[in-house]
């Protein structure tokens, strides 16, 4: 008879399966650990690091650690939560995000992690970076404004949809998403609105056109609770949001 | 561009994708920059998604997805050029040739900008000019090569004298002494066998020369254990690490020992190609180097059934395109593959998942040239030189206010003041060990000793006088990890460019003790969360600093309340520019 192998996560005993990362098995026993490039359809990328833990002392990223029997995990603790609300104000001075003017607004992963990690200001001075939008195409509006290049339509077009419509190009804090055409237009390529790719943006980059406010703020995703209640139960978010 | 250029340059990279940087970069000699319908071409031909070939293009500070002239001048900007004048030359040659810096000319003809430590710190100031190094710039060179460039003359037919780069070996050991003849380390390694080989290279103690100074023969032992039909030897000649060249003097002067310990590992691991990844930097050893691998062909010490055994290994080179992180093992691996280096997520490590899936075993162009010493003489033997936990000897680069800059061969364990009394430094302040993710060493810390277990050294040693601010030594690391961070993840992308704009706003007389704790904040995030050691270290120039000298920073600091980093006067500079006006009532004051 095998019994199940556990882990402590902030003090709170949580089974896996062998081969499961520290965030699967959170996930599937029902525990939040902030994130954003994650996604339990995919696998994981490990680039945003707002799931950093320490696990037996060490700092990682919760999603690409393989979970051990006995690992002691601290996740909401004040000083990963600390480094997860500066990590946030990061992404919001690299980029132009202003909620109160964006769609996604009340469905957005990036929001609604900051507002659970107590940031009130973006801290830090604007980056203010020129990124012009993409309108080519007649369903899809690209915002390269908001993108916080977690890769996730990345992985999504090219995993699910098997067409490679995106990649992450440049170096540095100059990295920015590409589509895959010499014109660099979306509406030149083989994309489609009904791609995994289109729905699954944590954020306001990949929007369909000629919908706005049809779940009026208020009503939306991540409104009524927090994403550490929200997300908790593995559901496919981006549909939910739609 | 007509398929007759970029087909010879595809057929002899077998259109295979892996191959891309190679096939990218002689695209680009041969048109001077990589136009879109280029990229095109040749992600069609490679079968790759067009957006993968560009996100390589793209990602890599040599490859440029524009026209950036007929002439690319990038001077090397070092903290050490720097102090050779490197700002000040750069200057003059920008006004002299009406540009301004990291602009093309109107008419398509030239371009300067900065680019990270070119590996000449000996022989500065230094620069590249369509990526062929030159050393030793002066008033008089500036003036000259302005000339030149006017005139259109092709880089080829320029003296040849710019081109010289010396060797400036100023002291020996073992292992730049070791008196080898091609093969004689290789037929040792064969005598002994592979399982024996592997058992020496434990014994000798070796630790890799590339900074982090993991055991070398327990990496082999792992390549060597872990199930697969093909393993591989890379050998890591990406010496990025600002102020170091010793990798590149091996490279120039001791190729076949290098190429020998390649060898060796291959035999040690069981492997049959080597790749050998050269930094873009180091382009004009490229030639050499085939010379060299032709040469060890001929003489049976590569291809098949070397020395009359039934051994077959060979070599190939892989030019890098300018990218500091490419230094980092599984970035590399990543590069050689023909993506952009991010590094990888590990593990899995490259000893049981490296370049294409296999294990691989990534060494420093040091470590594997002395592998060829235990090979030959034994690890025992080996083991007796240095200190017990670090065997051997080091190279050191070094440069900086000194009388005697070059390479110096010492035992491990030798002391900081030694060093600085042999190379002729007069009142050191401060030594930077191991470059900028190394240690800022002050004139206390001088008694410590180049060793694993004191001060580890990936080779790069410069030296401070007491006229330099150490400040600005900081600032511009800071900004050389800005530059070469990847982007990958978040504290490292977000934070290396905070920091160098926090380190801007003080040296703009903005700062408060306030922008000082916000360093130290950063520096706490980024180290622990950052994806690879790159974001780990990026903070360690400014936190050493600003511990050992924090006068430096504190006499910028006028204000004791915090200062805001926007400037409104600096802010109406384009309103001014636009109506022609500079008048008094055109300004704005900050000062209350």
């Amino acid at each position: 008879m095998s019994e199940t192998q556990t882990f402590s996560l902030d003090g709170e005993d949580v089974p896996f399966a062998p081969g499961q990362t520290v965030m699967q098995a959170a996930q599937a026993a029902g525990r939040w650990i902030p994130h954003l490039c994650w996604h339990p359809d995919f696998e994981a990328h490990g680039s945003c690091k707002l799931c950093t833990v320490r696990a037996n002392g060490r700092l990682v990223a919760a999603c690409t650690v393989a979970a051990q029997p006995g690992m002691a995990v601290e996740n909401r603790t004040p000083d990963l939560d600390g480094r997860r609300q500066t990590l946030l104000q990061m992404l919001f001075v690299e980029g132009n995000h202003f909620c109160p003017s964006c769609e996604k607004s009340g469905n957005c992963l990036l929001q609604a992690t900051a507002y659970e990690m107590g940031m009130m200001t973006p801290h830090f001075d604007m980056f203010y970076p020129d990124r012009p939008v993409d309108a080519s195409h007649p369903e899809t509006l690209l915002d390269f404004n908001r993108c916080i290049l977690c890769a996730l339509c990345v992985r999504a077009s090219r995993d699910a949809d098997g067409k490679n419509v995106f990649a992450l190009s440049g170096r540095g804090i100059r990295s920015h998403l590409i589509v895959n055409h010499e014109s660099g237009r979306l509406a030149d390529t083989d994309f489609a609105a009904t791609d995994r790719a289109a729905n699954i943006c944590p954020v306001g980059v990949i929007l369909p056109k000629r919908r706005g406010f049809a779940v009026p703020i208020g009503r939306r995703k991540y409104d009524p609770a927090p994403a550490s209640v929200v997300d908790v139960v593995p559901v496919k978010h981006e549909e939910e949001a739609r | 561009m007509p398929s007759t250029l970029l087909n010879p340059i595809l057929e002899r990279h077998r259109r295979d994708g892996t191959r891309l940087m190679q096939i990218l970069r002689e695209t680009q000699e041969t048109l001077g920059w990589l136009p879109p319908e280029v990229i095109t071409a040749i992600a069609a031909a490679v079968g790759w998604p067009r957006a993968r070939v560009q996100a390589t293009a793209e990602f890599y500070s040599f490859f440029h997805t524009r026209p950036m002239g007929r002439y690319r001048i990038l001077w090397s900007d070092n903290i050490t050029d720097r102090m050779l004048g490197s700002t000040e030359l750069m200057q003059s040659m920008c006004r002299k040739l009406w540009l301004e810096p990291g602009r093309v000319s109107e008419d398509g003809l030239v371009s300067v900008d900065t680019t990270s430590c070119t590996g000449m710190g000996d022989q500065g100031p230094a620069l590249l000019v369509n990526y062929r190094a030159v050393t030793r710039m002066t008033p008089q060179r500036v003036d000259e090569i302005v000339e030149l460039v006017r005139a259109g003359t092709p880089v080829l037919g320029w003296p040849e004298e710019y081109f010289q780069v010396e060797d400036n070996i100023r002291r020996s050991d073992v292992l730049l002494g070791h008196g080898l003849t091609p093969g004689a380390a290789l037929a040792a390694a064969l005598e002994r066998g592979a399982p024996a080989m592997l058992d020496e290279v434990k014994a000798a103690g070796l630790r890799g020369r590339g900074g982090a100074g993991f055991p070398t023969g327990q990496k082999w032992a792992a390549c060597r254990g872990a199930e697969a039909d093909v393993r591989y030897v890379v050998c890591n000649a990406d010496e990025g690490e600002p102020g170091t060249f010793k990798d590149r003097v091996l490279l120039t002067s001791h190729a076949d020992l290098v190429f020998e310990g390649m060898t060796i590992a291959g035999l040690a691991v069981g492997a049959s190609l080597g790749l050998l990844y050269l930094r873009g930097e180091y382009r004009h050893l490229l030639e050499p180097l085939e010379t060299v691998l032709a040469r060890r062909r001929a003489q049976k010490l590569l291809g098949a059934g070397i020395l009359g055994r039934d051994f077959a290994f060979d070599i190939e080179i892989h030019l890098g395109a300018g990218a500091y992180i490419c230094g980092e093992e599984s970035a590399l691996i990543e590069s050689l593959e023909g993506k952009p280096g991010r590094p990888r997520i590990r593990p899995p490590f490259p000893v049981t998942h490296g370049y294409l899936g296999r294990p691989t075993t990534v060494n420093n162009v040091e470590t594997l040239a002395a592998a060829c010493l235990v090979a030959k003489h034994g690890g025992a033997w080996y083991a007796a030189l240095g200190t017990r936990k670090s065997a051997g000897t080091k190279l050191l680069s070094v440069s900086g206010d000194c009388t005697r800059p070059g390479i110096y061969e010492y035992p491990f364990g030798v002391t900081v003041a030694q060093v600085l009394a042999d190379c002729g430094a007069h009142e050191p302040l401060a030594v930077q060990v191991s470059g900028p993710s190394g240690v800022c060493l002050a004139d206390h810390e001088f008694g410590r000793r180049i060793a694993f277990e004191d001060v580890p050294s990936a080779g790069a040693f410069m030296v401070f006088d007491h006229s330099r601010d150490l400040f600005e030594t900081a600032r511009n690391f800071a900004h050389f990890f800005a530059h070469e961070s990847c982007g990958f993840c978040t504290p490292c992308r977000v934070g290396t460019a905070l920091v160098a704009r926090l380190m801007d706003k003080v040296a703009a007389g903005h700062g408060s003790p306030y922008d000082l704790e916000e360093l130290f904040k950063l520096h706490r995030l980024m180290q622990g969360t950052s994806h690879c050691g790159l974001g780990n270290t990026a903070c360690n120039p400014v936190f050493d600093t600003l511990e050992k000298f924090r006068p430096a920073y504190e006499r910028r600091i006028k204000s004791l309340a915090f200062e805001p980093a926007f400037d409104l006067d600096a802010a109406l500079s384009q309103a001014r520019q636009m109506t022609g006006r500079d008048d008094a009532a055109a300004h704005l004051s900050n000062v209350a």
